[in-house]
């Protein structure tokens, strides 16, 4: 192939991605054992990171480091009680992280307002802003479970194969997204379909990378 | 975002801006910032002119909730309060409506509830220092501390079942009795404090760059902090020796010895971010020696006093306070003779420390700021509620 | 002094602007004129033997039924160790009272806080604005007529139940093999009725509603 037909081939065929499939497990290898989870503690469940990533419950184990800022973090673990106000920034953050991205949402409060439901300003859920890729209930969850999110956060990332990738900001309507159903969540999620993130201004998107077979 | 230049604004009209300062969002997610607190700060790169608390991003309206829910089930909501020093949360609430109905936790219940609330001072204070020091740039004393704080984790987890949202106190006493051979297992952490104590002064305390990063920063004189209603360490660092455990005294406290540290402005200025530390440190030890006063003294008896299942205090109003690990809690709590609490208030020391740091801002440095608010001990949920 | 002292010695001072101290049950109270709160608040902190110098909290209570809110002070006396309890009632329609920033600086903040929540107007107050909601906020939340607007800048305020859409799923999944089960034997079935019924009551329609597609789908994502 001329240089000029590789640069017209369609980013994840050609013989390199579609034929060598170790290639995939290699790049995801590479990437679970790397995550960077941004330090975004907000209530209790925050106090909770922390010691998960502390010494008993290690999360450096992993090779998963805290980042505080949003643009050197692929996981963004959201810990604690989201409320309007602070809503508005999470999208912010969410916006600026570079793909791929992940979002672990830990505890009640951010998978559904947790106890806060009478209140006022209290977002039920972190998933009517960003969309969630594992939910991790607990009023703290201890450590052990949130490492168990992050567990399945790795099995997302090994079950995704580059020629498929649905991830937002790669505009492919029609290829579907391969996440394999054998990841279990950690947690049961309201089913919604896959927002689409490419280009609007803020609005509170909804959903949760489903699988769609 | 519109939002955030309304803030912008506000804080340019009040200050002369040059065109050589810019206005940075010091937060709401920072790691410095212990919770989510913003600091819209005017500087020019490393000098501040002036940094005004922007707050509210963790409001979740807990005190709007006080009177949405019966007042035996508010207690949990009490807990995410103050997640950090939970067990005084609780004791604060169950004392306020203690008052309103009348009744008195038994002995037993009192000394329970001294022995939870200074295990948990200890593990909230290893957060603090350990933070404090992070902040400050040393990794390695966070690291210790979230050790040490694991094992009050445990204790506090064999007691009431949590680890952090602990829900243990009741109207009228303590929801669970000591366990067995618990008394055995707190002793052996306490002596192991004992000698962790030093070793931690030995790592961080009395370290020179520590100590130079921290003295004749952040000077609050005794007026100020008094004026501005700053409570606990914060209060006690500027030389104001206040402690509502003996001042004011509630529970079982008048039957234990126990010394009150204050701040002396050994390392620098008294009121300095060394001295609130300083203090915070200390009171860890006395705190070790409450518990083992009350361990020793551990009265048998009940552990709730007899209350309604359905609580209906009669019109009034009372106060509950605490020392809380961050300060004075009050909780103000008004009945109209439902079963649900007419208003509940609470008054966190976090709170007052917020107001005093923009009194503080001018003329310091970012990293200054820093160790001002470490120094300060704010946990967001206290300021926000 | 003891707070019957203390209320001697504000009447001698302000005569019919300081009310007598309260007989309900709980904590006694003093309440005093709108008008004069920020000379009594002075007057405690500066005169001698008094010397209020700790405002402990500043508070609000809504009370529609009398038509007031009322501003609660809780201050205290460091030195002589001496505490009291002073409450204004200001009128509903337009709560507005003299702040007593001036006097202790602790009240800046709490009398924002009490701005934000209640819509009480400070008078004098360097920075009267929303503390602990977005500036944009519509409404005091903490006043007993609040009515939550439903969400805030297109976020609704909804949490439909797991627990209504799980059965929504079950009903339907029941359905389907039902279905599939009649129309493989259509003589000797009976069609299992679902005996799934939702147990929360039924939301209201939120904003934005979660949909859950039913089929295939569904079991794999609980496997």
């Amino acid at each position: 192939m001329t240089p000029q037909d590789l640069h017209q081939v369609e980013p994840g065929t050609g013989v390199l991605f579609t034929n060598t499939s170790m290639l995939d497990d290699a790049i995801n290898l590479a990437r679970k054992n790397s995550i960077h989870y941004l330090l975004f503690g907000l209530a209790c469940c925050g106090i909770e990171l922390m010691q998960t990533g502390g010494p008993r419950a290690d999360l450096d184990r992993f090779a998963a480091i805290f980042r505080a800022s949003p643009r050197q973090a692929d996981l963004m673990i959201v810990a604690g009680t989201l409320t309007y106000k602070m809503a508005v920034r999470t999208k912010l953050l969410y916006d600026q992280m570079a793909e791929p991205k992940y979002v672990l949402s830990m505890g009640s409060c951010a998978n559904c307002g947790g106890l806060f439901q009478a209140s006022y300003s209290v977002c039920k859920g972190v998933d009517k802003i960003i969309p969630v890729d594992v939910y991790v209930p607990g009023c703290p969850p201890r450590p052990e479970a949130l490492t168990e999110g992050l567990l399945r956060i790795q099995d997302i990332m090994m079950c995704e194969r580059w020629k498929t990738k649905m991830r937002p900001g790669r505009v492919d309507p029609k290829a579907p997204m391969m996440i394999s159903s054998k990841v279990s969540r950690v947690g049961s999620a309201p089913a919604s379909p896959a927002p689409d993130h490419r280009g609007k201004a803020w609005e509170p998107s909804q959903g949760s990378h489903e699988d769609k077979t | 975002m519109a939002i955030d230049m309304q803030l912008d604004r506000h804080i340019l009209r009040r200050t002369d801006s040059s065109d050589e300062e810019i206005v940075v969002n010091f937060g709401p997610q920072h790691p410095s910032t212990h919770g989510v607190i913003n600091f819209v700060t005017q500087t020019n790169g490393e000098v501040i002119r002036r940094s005004v608390p922007d707050i509210g991003y963790l409001h979740r309206g807990l005190e709007k909730i006080g009177e949405m829910v019966p007042y035996p089930g508010y207690m949990p909501f009490t807990d995410r309060i103050d997640y950090l020093a939970a067990m005084f949360a609780n004791e604060g609430y169950a004392l306020a409506i203690e008052r309103l109905l009348g009744v008195e936790a038994p002995p037993r219940a009192k000394y329970i509830r001294a022995i939870a609330g200074e295990l948990c001072r200890i593990s909230n204070h290893f957060i603090s220092v350990g933070t404090m020091a992070t902040d400050i740039g040393a990794a390695t004393p966070l690291t210790h501390a979230l050790r040490e704080r694991e094992t009050v984790n445990d204790l506090l987890e064999e007691l009431c079942g949590a680890r952090l949202t602990f829900n243990y106190h009741r109207i009228g006493g303590v929801a669970f009795d000591l366990p067995e051979g618990w008394a055995t297992k707190v002793l052996r952490f306490l002596d192991h404090l004992d000698s962790y104590i030093q070793e931690w002064d030995r790592l961080i305390t009395f370290n020179n760059i520590f100590v130079r990063r921290l003295a004749n920063v952040g000077i609050i004189t005794r007026e100020k902090a008094i004026d501005y209603g700053l409570a606990g360490p914060n209060l006690r660092g500027s030389g104001v020796n206040w402690d509502i455990r003996r001042d004011m005294p509630y529970g079982a406290y008048p039957d234990f010895e126990f010394n009150i540290p204050v701040g002396t402005g050994r390392f620098g200025t008294l009121g300095d971010c060394w001295d609130r530390y300083f203090v915070r440190v200390r009171e860890m030890v006395e705190s070790s020696k409450i518990v083992r006063q009350a361990l020793a003294k551990l009265p048998e008896g009940e552990i709730q006093a007899k209350v309604a299942r359905k609580l209906k205090p009669e019109a009034g109003e009372a106060v509950g306070r605490v020392e809380s690990a961050r300060g004075e809690m009050l909780y103000y709590a008004v009945s109209d003779g439902s079963e649900k609490a007419y208003r509940l208030r609470v008054r966190t020391g976090s709170f007052m420390a917020m107001g005093i740091i923009e009194e503080l801002s001018p003329g310091i440095m970012v990293a200054d700021l820093i160790a001002i608010i470490a120094s300060l001990d704010v946990v967001a949920p206290e300021v926000d509620r | 002094m003891t707070p019957e002292d203390l209320c001697t010695r504000l009447k001698a001072q302000f005569g019919d602007a300081v009310g007598a101290l309260s007989e309900t049950k709980g904590d006694r109270f003093v309440v005093v004129k709108v008008e004069k709160i920020a000379d009594v608040c002075r007057f405690l902190k500066t005169t001698t033997g008094l010397e209020f110098d700790y405002c402990q909290d500043i508070t609000a209570v809504d009370w529609p039924a009398r038509k007031v809110i009322e501003v609660v002070y809780h201050v205290y006396s460091l030195v002589h160790r001496h505490g009291l309890v002073l409450k204004a009632e200001t009128d509903r329609e337009k709560p507005t009272i003299a702040t007593v920033e001036s006097v202790w600086k602790a009240a800046t903040w709490l009398e924002r806080e009490i701005y934000d929540l209640f819509g009480v107007n400070f008078e004098g107050h360097s920075d009267l604005r929303r503390i602990l909601l977005p500036d944009d906020w519509v409404g005091y939340p903490l006043r007993k007529d609040y009515q939550e607007a439903g969400g805030w800048h297109g976020i609704s305020n909804e949490r439909p139940d797991p627990l209504v859409q799980l059965s929504k799923v079950t009903d339907e999944k029941r359905k389907a093999v039902a279905a599939a089960a009649a129309a493989a034997a259509p003589v000797a079935v009976v069609a299992p009725a679902p005996a799934v019924a939702p147990v929360a009551p039924a939301p209201t329609a939120p904003a934005v509603a979660p949909v859950a597609p039913a089929g295939p789908a569904g079991d794999e994502r609980k496997g």
